[in-house]
């Protein structure tokens, strides 16, 4: 056994790792923040690099068939970690000006990444275990940043209670399917899955887990509440970067531990879950005055139309899912990244719509691109969000569940009357009082231009088409 | 030949060029709009090298040169579909990109002077240079995708010129009517678009040519027709031309370069370009015919009742253009092209010398009020001139070459085109196509030569010969001759180019039997040698003695035409010869003075109940059903939004709860 | 020797009155209590299972829960100390401020 190749597999989540460590001890014996900012961008700038190399290498198991490596694991290692390297780098200029910037929040950013790593590539019941919780922990610990703000601290309890709980049911599930398969490993357990009523109620629970990790309905709820309490750009993290590991995990445990639809009816629990999920997510956020508590149930919406695609259970299916993930990463962090720039000028309430009145005109460069992810997000080409939609929707009718397509396509376009609405106000409401509004700083300006580039750029021209994502996926049905 | 594309660049580019820096200098800088010489050199430069290049690549090529294509990118790009930026250089559209350069360069030139005095100017000459380029992409484009970009964006220019003086409702209004009417059109045409890709995946013309088996004859029928019906909105012909005469509202040298030589043609060109489709389908070929005799008769029918001098222009464009279609739907593609080649010359020079009147005209209406007299005339009505020869010799000279022309008068331009177009009609009549109906065409084609050249010595008698009326006509205009005057000299040398092309233009098209009866090979013709590979020609059949038979034919009808108008015009008695018609003519006089009634008819057909269709029946269906039914799916989504926002209560035991009931739900299914 | 079904049914009735508990009890560190009574059931599952198999990877597994529930008690306490500065209570019918 060769240990180098093993860690060398693993290589992105060892080096954020070993940043986040230092970016803590920087903390605490230099209490330099900057420093460890930089420690933190570097450190993924380099993981990033690896998971772009091992996308174009071979694919395979190491650490004993623990954890995958290359195909699709190297994707959501890719996605995750571009959605911390954006939510990073406009970070830092906002939690300045909540006060709250310090080592530590890199070092939390570092370790839960470190977890979504784990996640994207576990191949084994313990490694995806171990992940998620890591993740989590992390992500209580940076919902409660405010923890002298009353909201900030309710949005860590409620996420760290609710966690907690669904993590039983995650556990729950993990000990029945090893009771019933006596494995723990995504492949083995495919071998000697039967359809007995253990193996049925732990997957269920199983899903159950990973269904509260992506906010999917009805085990939604905390979503809003937590979004809405936590320093918005780290909720670009939690909605971004969370997510896509979450839902890349679940590819693999559908790809390698369900690879055959003869085993229980999986399909119907996604098409169920998926549907309450579009419908849900889109109909609350229609109601919403928050805009950050808006966009908290559009993440539940689009965790819906991500579910369409996870419903299809083809490889289709499985790459518009991949390919939305990118897409969502880039146009919400850059939505969340505006609101944080309106907000940070006026505080913790200026995320109500009405005092969005008329701000478009005012730093024009920040409505433009407020509007641009906006447009993605309801889906309208030719930005990248609608290319993600195309693909899993068509995929959903590739594989026969047209009625969900539709379902899907009704919802999205009752979608488009909550982001409108911002853009409405944004332009054609008259401001009540006269705003002043900070010049945005460099990095954070030049961040949400890139994304708002990349939004539209993706979105005339998709170079990552499913068909090469879909060999990546096709690796893996071979068990 | 060495690929063309650097020089196609140059001669796409550079009107867009133009364009984009008198456009955007001009919007962005009030100092530069009022730099007009430097306008207009600019304005004329991106039209004038453009006609150089195509000059050089004319020099080039041979009447055997394979087409030569140049393809500068690639649009657009899905799946097996996709958009090339690519053009095509042959035969054909040379002949296009030097008629569309050279007028436009004679026309742009003219416009300097035409519109010195005008505000606008350096937005005049940006939408002009735009229109070339639009033109421009039509007339090379080698697919039908950018041929359809280009028609709309001329489509676009047009709108844009006709309404130039938009302040004035009824321009604007005129404006409307051509873009409306081109829709109707346009439409037709994008079917058959959809129809050609659908059968053959391709929308590129070599590729379509050389793939017409794989048409049923169902489908070369049905996209034949709706390109017709395309070319019908474009090119102004039955049912679709109302819109042409009203187009007159916009500057004189638009209605010369836009209305007249180049974007109205259009519809030949695409017809033209293809010809091997349409000739396999003898039903629309007949279908052609008829539309473009009947056009041409029924325009030179009104032309004879117009006064006012660019209507009775904008009818005689209508019916030359009606002359093109019988040449296409006899089979005398080659013939069309020509005559629109010997159309732009004469047309041109025609429009441009009514705009020197025009502009004469109002310059006297202007010094009239400078004088303090407070008259109001129509500068454009004919009535009111008479004897401008004196004091405009070079319009009037010019003028009357192109007044020759038209008529079919040897050896100018007109005669030659006309008669090969004439002589087509009579020969189809004896071809296994539809028979004996050309014989009708031709019939219909001969009495409307006679009433071209009668309507066109009408218009030149009235107004340059005699005396000058509008002294008798209007209180306190009297002496005001002396304020006539001859244009300047960026327009009088416009008229004379085009008048001089008048005179030549006929000769690249030299009836071959003539050449045959002196003991010639019979290949004198040269533009049927040089378009040879691209139209579609059915070969004319007739004796060298019958050919020589219906041009004698076609000449003495001219000849007794300009005769007859000159007995009844040639000295100050277009009032009573007018009224002598009216009498002899009756009932159908007024038909043709009201224009057919064709405006009252489509106001009372089509117009009309359609807005009081969709006032009483649609409009009350949307707002009560429609707009309720939305209403109610919106009122009901938005009401079920606010309700269901409460079940986030806040509290986290309900959300745990919540959390349970979906482990039951997705047990549940999973179980059972 | 008694049989697994015993043990199992014990962790579900454990399993079951922690989900209860979290969903009745009001005071935060309570309802955190029942999530540990959850997470231990689960263990026992685990172990029950792995002495059934014969196999180690389940009670490796209840290490790592162990761990876990370790780092969740630090996390958590601090979370609800922080409500208790802030709402001098830790009843969580009264942390309500995020809603709708």
């Amino acid at each position: 056994m060769n240990y180098l190749l093993d860690l060398q597999s693993f290589l992105p989540g060892i080096i954020v790792a070993v940043a986040g460590l230092a970016a803590i001890m920087l903390e605490a014996f230099k209490k330099s923040a900057n420093t460890s900012f930089s420690v933190t961008i570097g450190g993924i700038a380099v993981a990033l690099l690896f998971a772009i190399q091992s996308l174009y290498g071979e694919a395979g198991t190491a650490f004993s068939g623990m954890i995958v490596y290359g195909g699709v694991g190297a994707f959501g290692s890719v996605v995750v970690l571009l959605g911390a390297l954006f939510c990073v780098t406009i970070s830092r200029e906002y939690l300045r000006d909540l006060d709250l910037h310090n080592g530590e929040v890199y070092g939390m950013i570092l370790f839960s990444t470190t977890g979504m790593l784990g996640l994207a590539v576990s191949n084994d019941l313990i490694t995806l275990f171990i992940s998620l919780e890591t993740m989590s922990i992390c992500l209580y610990v940076l919902a409660g940043l405010m923890k002298n703000e009353k909201i900030g601290a309710e949005s860590a309890l409620k996420y760290f209670l609710l966690g907690a709980f669904s993590t039983g049911f995650l556990l729950y599930g993990i000990a029945l399917i090893y009771g019933a398969t006596a494995a723990t490993n995504l492949t083995e357990i495919a071998a000697a899955a039967q359809p007995t009523f253990l193996f049925l109620c732990g997957t269920g629970l199983l899903f159950v887990g990973l269904f509260f990790k992506v906010a999917a309905v009805p085990f939604h709820m905390w979503t809003p509440d937590v979004y809405q309490g936590t320093p918005t750009t780290i909720t670009a993290f939690m909605a971004t970067a969370a997510k896509s590991a979450t839902f890349v995990a679940f590819v693999l445990v559908l790809t390698r531990m369900l690879p055959s639809s003869e085993i229980g009816d999986w399909q119907s629990v996604l098409q169920v879950v998926a549907i309450l999920t579009m419908i849900v997510g889109n109909l609350i956020a229609l109601a919403q005055d928050n805009v950050k508590r808006m966009l908290a149930y559009s993440s539940i919406a689009h965790a819906g139309y991500l579910m369409v695609g996870l419903a299809a259970g083809n490889e289709a299916g499985y790459a518009g899912v991949l390919y939305y993930l990118f897409a969502y990463t880039i146009m919400n962090a850059g939505a969340f990244g505006v609101i944080a720039y309106y907000e940070r000028n006026h505080g913790l309430d200026f995320t109500e719509i009405d005092s969005y009145a008329g701000l478009g005109f005012k730093v024009p460069v920040m409505g433009v691109m407020l509007s641009v992810f906006l447009f993605s997000l309801a889906g309208i080409p030719p930005m990248v969000g609608f290319i993600g939609k195309y693909y899993v929707f068509a995929a959903a009718v590739q594989a026969g569940l047209i009625p969900l397509a539709i379902i899907g396509v009704l919802a999205s376009a009752a979608s488009v009357y909550y982001y409108l609405r911002v853009m409405v106000y944004l332009y054609f409401k008259e401001a009540h009082k006269e705003y002043s509004l900070k010049t945005p700083g460099f990095l954070f300006k030049w961040t949400l231009i890139l994304l708002a580039v990349l939004t539209v750029y993706y979105g005339v021209e998709p170079v990552l088409p499913t068909s090469s994502l879909m060999e990546l996926i096709s690796s893996y049905y071979t068990v | 030949m060495e690929s063309p594309t650097a020089l196609v660049s140059l001669i796409i580019g550079l009107p867009l060029l133009g364009f984009l820096i008198n456009g955007i200098l001009g919007l962005s800088s009030t100092a530069y709009r009022s730099k007009k010489t430097l306008i207009g050199i600019l304005a004329n430069l991106a039209v004038f090298i453009p006609f150089l290049c195509a000059l050089t690549l004319f020099l080039n090529f041979d009447s055997e040169s394979a087409a030569a294509f140049a393809h500068l990118f690639t649009w657009m790009e899905t799946g097996s579909f996709s958009v090339d930026i690519a053009y095509q250089v042959d035969q054909l559209s040379l002949i296009m990109t030097l008629v569309v350069t050279g007028v436009g360069s004679l026309i742009h030139l003219y416009s300097i002077g035409y519109m010195a005095h005008d505000e606008g100017f350096w937005k005049f000459f940006a939408y002009l240079n735009l229109f070339i380029f639009a033109m421009l992409n039509l007339v090379l484009a080698d697919n039908l995708l950018l041929l359809f970009l280009g028609w709309e964006g001329v489509g676009l220019c047009s709108y844009l010129l006709i309404g130039f003086w938009y302040t004035d409702m009824s321009k604007s209004d005129a404006a409307k009517k051509a873009f409306l009417y081109n829709r109707v059109g346009d439409f037709a045409f994008l079917i058959a678009i959809f129809m050609i890709f659908e059968t053959i995946g391709s929308l590129n013309f070599e590729v379509i040519l050389t793939s017409l088996e794989a048409f049923s004859g169902n489908d070369i029928f049905w996209i034949g027709l709706l390109i017709l019906i395309g070319a019908t909105g474009k090119s102004a012909q039955i049912p679709l031309f109302v819109w042409l005469p009203d187009a007159m509202a916009g500057p004189t040298p638009v209605s010369a370069l836009i209305h007249a030589a180049t974007m109205v043609t259009s519809g030949i060109y695409l017809i033209t370009r293809m010809s091997p489709m349409f000739v396999m389908s003898p039903e629309v070929m007949m279908i052609v015919a008829v539309i473009g005799a009947l056009t041409a008769i029924v325009a030179a029918t009104i032309a004879i009742t117009q006064y006012d001098i660019k209507g009775v222009l904008a009818y005689s464009t209508v019916s030359q253009l009606g002359f093109m279609f019988l040449a296409l739907g006899s089979g005398a593609f080659t013939a069309a092209i020509f005559h629109v080649v010997t159309h732009a010359f004469f047309k041109a020079c025609l429009f441009l010398g009514s705009g020197s009147v025009i502009h004469t005209m109002e310059h006297v209406e202007h010094k009239l009020h400078d004088k303090g007299k407070d008259v109001h005339f129509d500068p454009q009505d004919i009535r009111n001139m008479g004897g401008l020869r004196k004091y405009m010799p070079s319009t009037y000279k010019t003028f009357l070459i192109a007044t020759i022309a038209i008529a079919g008068i040897p050896p100018l331009a007109g005669f030659f085109s006309k008669d090969e177009i004439v002589m087509h009609a009579f020969n189809m009549g004896f071809g296994e196509y539809a028979g004996a109906m050309y014989f009708i065409l031709w019939g219909v084609a001969t009495i409307t030569a006679f009433l071209t050249a009668f309507y066109m010595f009408r218009l030149t008698f009235t107004t340059f010969h005699g005396s000058f009326k509008l002294p008798k006509l209007i209180n306190g205009t009297e002496g005001s001759e002396e304020y006539l005057h001859e244009s300047p000299a960026t327009m009088t040398t416009a008229l004379w180019s085009l008048a001089g092309l008048s005179i030549v233009g006929g000769f690249i098209g030299l009836p071959n039997f003539v050449s045959k009866t002196f003991g010639g090979d019979g290949h004198i013709n040269w533009l049927h040698e040089w378009l040879h590979t691209i139209a579609a020609d059915i070969p004319l059949t007739l004796s060298g003695t019958a050919e020589w038979a219906l041009m004698t034919f076609a000449i003495i009808v001219a000849a007794v035409s300009v005769y007859i108008a000159y007995k009844m015009y040639g000295n100050d008695q277009q009032e009573e010869s007018d009224a002598w018609i009216a009498s002899k003519f009756g009932p159908f006089y007024r038909v043709w003075k009201d224009k057919y009634s064709l405006d009252e008819l489509y106001e009372g057909a089509i117009v009309h109940p359609t807005v009081n269709f969709s006032d009483k029946v649609l409009a009350v269906f949307d707002m009560k059903i429609v707009d309720g039914f939305v209403n109610a799916i919106a009122g009901t989504v938005r009401i079920s939004g606010s309700l269901l926002r409460y079940i986030q209560t806040g509290v986290a035991s309900n959300y745990a709860l919540f959390l349970i009931l979906g482990v039951i739900l997705v047990l549940t299914i999973l179980l059972f | 020797m008694i049989e697994i079904d015993w043990y199992l049914a014990l962790s579900a009735v454990l399993f079951t009155i922690g989900l209860v508990g979290v969903l009745i009890r009001r005071n935060a560190i309570v309802i955190f209590m029942c999530v540990e009574l959850m997470l231990n059931a689960v263990n026992l599952t685990l172990i029950s299972f792995s002495s059934y198999h014969g196999d180690v990877t389940g009670q490796i597994l209840v290490f790592f829960s162990l761990a876990v529930a370790a780092a969740e008690a630090v996390i958590g306490l601090a979370i609800i100390l922080a409500i208790f500065r802030n709402n001098l209570s830790v009843d969580i019918t009264k942390v309500n401020l995020l809603r709708w």
